[in-house]
């Protein structure tokens, strides 16, 4: 499965993404891409079976909080940051696809 | 030594912080030096993206007023630190060495920030790293190299790479860092300092910018094991703000660092002596050496299963980053590169704002991700990292702690490896299976190699085994060449 | 984009509708899923935010016990197992959600394989009710307010970060009607678990439908779309009506319904679809690294779960029981929908009580589904005893239908005590003396019909009690009226 990536496949996982990339970039990480997954294929080719995975380093459970109000923040430094805003919300262009 | 004449005097941590307490010295003395040095030969380094200046002399003119009013003024009083800027710092600049965040200023500090400046200690700036943690050397920051003080052509290594050379150089007796695959403990090698990896969930990650969260963790750059332990537990201790925090307070080393190693158990990591260079390999071994000469068990073991670490690790930390990062979008803060519609603005904005390394790994962590992928290697790494994990519990049956080289090699020329993402990617071989597991390790500098360059050696222990590593690394400081490491108290080199 | 106009066609009834429903429900908590900012709707916009809501670098969740248990409670009034859970991170790049992934539980979710019991009795299958965050909310700012249209778009994150339990059905639904009494009845039960304050009109529960159509009589599902932005019982109905017709238009043509999210248009009155563009979605889902297991022990679950009301299924039983206690038979249909009615507004306690203190519960269910229907607030307020006693007036003759339904409205409206206010209002007056007094002026105006009566013709009482009803201006109680007749023939 590793092999070379295609240039199809640099694409797809760029919209995925959001990386808007040169036809250079595009090349150069087809390659760089397929050489580290080509390296991680000894990982790949190791037996896990009966093996769970591990997604976290240590066994913690049940960390809840009280629901209790914290302070917010203020509106004028929330919007400080925001590259554009327009009445007390964050300006962003048009929209293309929906929320899902 | 060539190069090696940047590398000044500076007191200990905890010598500063007990004569500013007694007020021998003013806090507002200690910044001013600090800040002096900083001046005068940061320009060549380059361990700062920014130096708050007025901001440290109002806190040390706070520390000095708690002094003459007779107030605690903490244990780390008028101490100068330096935050690796992944650490947010409330109205100051934090950017991550990243043009997408350029000019962002937190409204929140990170907890680590808040439990400093509880305790007294004076932040002094910013330093730099790899953009966004990712990266052994410090080249991939957007604002350009940090320079090793022992050889200004070579890397200080990363990604804390700038709080490394900051602690090296004398400028800062203590500072922070972030440690995701090593970013701490191989900058510490390569500049010649202590540097801590503390167990996943000692330290909390609040206000820490993720790089991977089920591998980040904060941890103290010293001059000594000591100054080390002492900042560890003003860092350390369960933080609400944070469900992976350990509901524990901080590991209390400083209390332990002279009880010595008899019938301390060390297993040297034979698989990691095959393949380090002989100036790594041998510094291992006589630290081996060390240890035992003072009381300690010493014997080889063979772990080759954390060799598989390395590959496991760069599909988990890409894999990670790629959701982590995709918050710096320009919709709510940092940089905008306008477009037509919103996914192109994202998509412009993501391309002008990541450097080339980092949108390597986003690249990589996304395809690891994505459909039909994800079993065959997010899922096998994640496999893999049980196996890492189940190779060290068979070995601490046996062990409390273990021995190995920090890095393959001494700093390394800039420039030698940014071709070539794999090679990079290799200097972080050692210090990897710790992080995946959520072990404590860390870098003390040992010895010096063939190129007058420090050499560092890696204590490794089991979860929340710090006691018995510090006490390990204390006996091998005292056991190490003393021009090994950046000097300290009081004597020049 | 695609619109298609969808005339009904009359062979809709060869089809039958299959629906599933997503419900988002917001959680009634103090404060957001993962912070401590307030959960509260109508805000000034980006006022109820934080560094975690807005997701900001370096901030991390926590998870609100609160949220959990209310979660546990839905999950306990739904029949679903509680079970161990995890968090997991559906990426996906949209401006309202500040950090373009959203945590969601995904292949463990805390409640798994419950029903919902419909007032008909059907059991509608619930295959998940599990825990997420909510988005941020998008204006779109010209072109009329049009999403693709739009000049540009403004995000308020108040509502990001909002605990939801999204309750997903099994597709055991059956067309627009039992849909709509399906979400009629998670409201109930989301509201009577305290999880929910049902508001569909301030967001609270929102609706997405999978809509499918076959043959009738088929074993096989047919290929479904998901209907979107169906804000309220009506627009679900609407819209599922809608996609379907479409569906068997097409089918009928010879086409073939492509499996796609479809945006409900309620001032069009129609559905269309949603993808601009051609991409397969892909989540990239994996475990949540800032969220640990959620692994709820025993006493967790039982104290989340306490003093849990009863849900409505079982409030209808308990009236049906009363029913069928006193009829010695099961309820007729009039009655069933009497009992949905009652419980639709909590009126059951009152009855309950009322039947307990002696009175009759078909009369009880009857005055409850119909007068005290008419303000339910009141009526959830209603001393039981009182209402019994009305009760008791009326089935003992005392007082009648009408002047019973009177009387309610009285203590409803003012209180007071059932007797008390039938004096007040002439009732019981005319039941002695005054009466008989009636009865004299209405036999000496109407001497024939009187004689026949007498002499054994039964169906010219009905015109005498008429009379005095006239004369008393239907102050009389007309059974009461009947008897004395009755009395006076002797």
């Amino acid at each position: 499965m590793a092999g070379e990536l295609s240039a199809e496949q640099v694409a797809h996982v760029a919209r995925l993404a959001r990386l808007e990339l040169s036809p250079e970039e595009s090349e150069r990480f087809a390659g760089q891409l397929s050489t580290i997954l080509e390296h991680v294929e000894v990982v790949r080719r190791l037996d896990t079976t009966d093996v769970p995975p591990t997604s976290h380093a240590l066994d913690l459970r049940n960390v809840l909080r009280a629901d209790e109000l914290r302070p917010c923040l203020a509106r004028e430094d929330v919007l400080a940051a925001a590259p554009d805003a327009e009445d007390g919300r964050f300006k962003v262009p048009r929209i293309l696809g929906e929320a899902l | 030594m060539s190069g090696s004449a940047d590398v000044a005097p500076v007191a200990s941590a905890r010598a500063l912080a007990a004569r500013v307490r007694a007020g021998e010295l003013s806090a507002v003395e200690v910044l001013e030096s600090a800040l002096g040095e900083i001046e005068r030969r940061d320009g060549e380094l380059h361990c700062f993206n920014l130096v708050t200046a007025d901001r440290a002399r109002s806190a040390a003119a706070e520390i000095d007023r708690k002094v003459a009013a007779g107030e605690d003024p903490g244990p780390l009083a008028g101490v100068p630190v330096a935050l690796k800027d992944n650490l947010c710092t409330r109205d100051v600049p934090t950017t991550c060495s990243s043009r997408i965040l350029e000019g962002w200023k937190p409204p929140y500090d990170a907890t680590v920030v808040g439990r400093l400046a509880a305790a007294g200690a004076v932040s002094v700036g910013k330093t730099n790293l790899d953009e966004f943690a990712m990266g052994s050397s410090t080249e991939s920051s957007a604002f350009g190299p940090t320079r090793n003080p022992w050889d200004l052509g070579r890397v200080p290594g990363g990604s804390s790479g700038g709080s490394a050379a900051a602690v090296a150089a004398g400028f800062v007796p203590l500072a922070l860092g972030s440690d995701t695959g090593g970013s701490i403990r191989q900058p510490a090698a390569l500049c010649g300092v202590v540097g801590v990896k503390p167990t996943y969930g000692v330290v909390s990650r609040y206000g820490l910018v993720a790089f991977a969260s089920s591998l980040d963790q904060i941890g103290p750059f010293a001059t000594t094991v000591g100054d080390a332990a002492a900042l560890l537990e003003v860092i350390g201790g369960h933080d609400a703000m944070d469900s992976t925090s350990l509901a524990l307070s901080a590991p209390r080393c400083s209390e332990v660092l002279d009880d010595g190693v008899e019938g301390l158990r060390v297993g040297v990591i034979a698989d990691f002596l095959d393949d380090a260079s002989l100036d790594c390999a041998g510094a291992v071994r006589a630290a081996a050496e060390v240890l035992a000469a003072a009381g300690a068990k010493v014997e080889d073991v063979a772990i080759p299963e954390l060799l598989h670490g390395l590959s496991a690790y760069y599909l988990i930390a890409p894999a990670e980053a790629s959701s982590n990062l995709a918050r710096y979008d320009g919709v709510r803060f940092g940089l905008r590169v306008d477009g037509p519609d919103v996914e192109a603005m994202n998509a412009r904005t993501r391309a002008a704002g990541f450097g080339p390394e980092v949108k390597r790994r986003i690249m990589l962590g996304t395809y690891v991700l994505s459909a039909g992928y994800y079993d065959a290697y997010y899922g096998q790494a994640q496999r893999v990292r049980t196996l890492v994990a189940r190779a060290f519990a068979r070995a601490y049956g046996q062990f409390d702690v273990l021995l190995a080289p920090t890095t393959p090699s001494v700093a390394f020329p800039i420039g030698a490896k940014t071709a070539d993402p794999l090679e990079m990617y290799l200097a972080d071989l050692y210090t990897i299976p710790s992080n995946l597991a959520g072990h404590p390790a860390m870098s003390v500098p040992f010895a010096l190699g063939d190129s007058g360059l420090p050499v560092g050696v890696q204590v490794l222990a089991p979860a929340l085994g710090e006691r018995e590593m510090f006490r390990a690394a204390a006996v091998l400081e005292a056991g190490a060449a003393p021009e090994a490491r950046a000097p300290v108290t009081g004597g020049a080199r | 984009m695609s619109t298609d106009a969808a005339p009904r066609t009359s062979s809709r009834l060869d089809w039958e509708i299959v629906v599933g429903l997503e419900v988002h429900c917001e959680l009634a908590t103090v404060t957001k899923l993962f912070c401590g900012c307030a959960n509260r709707f109508g805000a000034e916009a980006n006022t109820q935010v934080c560094p975690v809501c807005l997701g900001l670098p370096g901030s991390l969740p926590v998870l609100n016990r609160r949220a959990v248990e209310l979660a546990m409670r839905i999950g306990r009034a739904l029949h679903c197992e509680i079970r161990p859970s995890t968090f997991h991170r559906k990426n996906y790049f949209y401006p309202d959600m500040p950090k373009d992934y959203q945590i969601s539980q995904y292949d463990e979710p805390i409640n798994v394989g419950g029903y919902l019991e419909l007032a008909s009795e059907r059991r509608i299958g619930i295959e998940r009710a599990h825990i997420e965050e909510d988005t941020g909310k998008t204006t779109h700012v010209g072109g009329g307010g049009r999403i693709h249209d739009a000049d540009h778009s403004l995000v308020d994150y108040n509502r990001a970060g909002v605990p939801l339990v999204e309750i997903v059905s099994r597709p055991d639904l059956r067309g627009a009607d039992e849909a709509r009494a399906y979400v009629a009845e998670l409201r109930s039960i989301l509201v009577a678990s305290g999880a929910s304050d049902g508001r569909m009109e301030e967001g609270s529960l929102r609706v997405d439908a999978n809509v499918s159509v076959r043959p009738m009589g088929s074993q096989e599902f047919g290929t479904r779309c998901e209907v979107k932005n169906l804000n309220s019982l009506r627009s679900l109905g609407r819209a599922i009506e809608h996609e379907a017709d479409r569906q068997v238009a097409l089918l009928e043509s010879g086409g073939r319904v492509v499996q796609e999210t479809r945006h409900w248009n309620e001032a069009e009155g129609r559905t269309s679809s949603m993808r601009s563009k051609e991409e397969a979605y892909d989540y990239r889902y994996f475990p949540e690294p800032d969220l640990v297991p959620l692994v709820p022990d025993e006493d967790f679950i039982a104290e989340a779960t306490a003093g849990l009301a009863l849900m409505p299924a079982a409030r209808r039983k308990r009236l049906a029981a009363l029913v069928a206690a006193a009829d010695g038979q099961p309820a007729a249909t009039s009655v069933t929908d009497q009992i949905a009615t009652v419980v639709d507004l909590g009126l059951d306690d009152l009855v309950v009580a009322a039947v307990g203190l002696g009175a009759d519960a078909r009369l009880a269910l009857a005055r409850s589904a119909n007068e005290a229907a008419q303000s339910p607030e009141r009526a959830r307020e209603l001393d039981a005893s009182v209402f019994a006693d009305l009760l008791g007036l009326e089935s003992t003759g005392k007082l009648s239908a009408t002047q019973a339904k009177t009387v309610l409205a009285e203590l409803l409206e003012h209180g007071g005590e059932p007797e008390e206010v039938a004096r007040r209002l002439g009732y019981e007056a005319l039941s002695e003396d005054a009466l008989s007094g009636v009865l004299d002026e209405v036999i000496a105006a109407n001497r024939g019909a009187w004689e026949r009566y007498v002499g054994g013709d039964e169906k010219v009482a009905q015109l005498l009690v008429g009379q005095v009803m006239k004369a008393t201006k239907g102050r009389a109680n007309g059974k009461a009226v009947a008897a004395a007749l009755a009395e006076r023939r002797g």
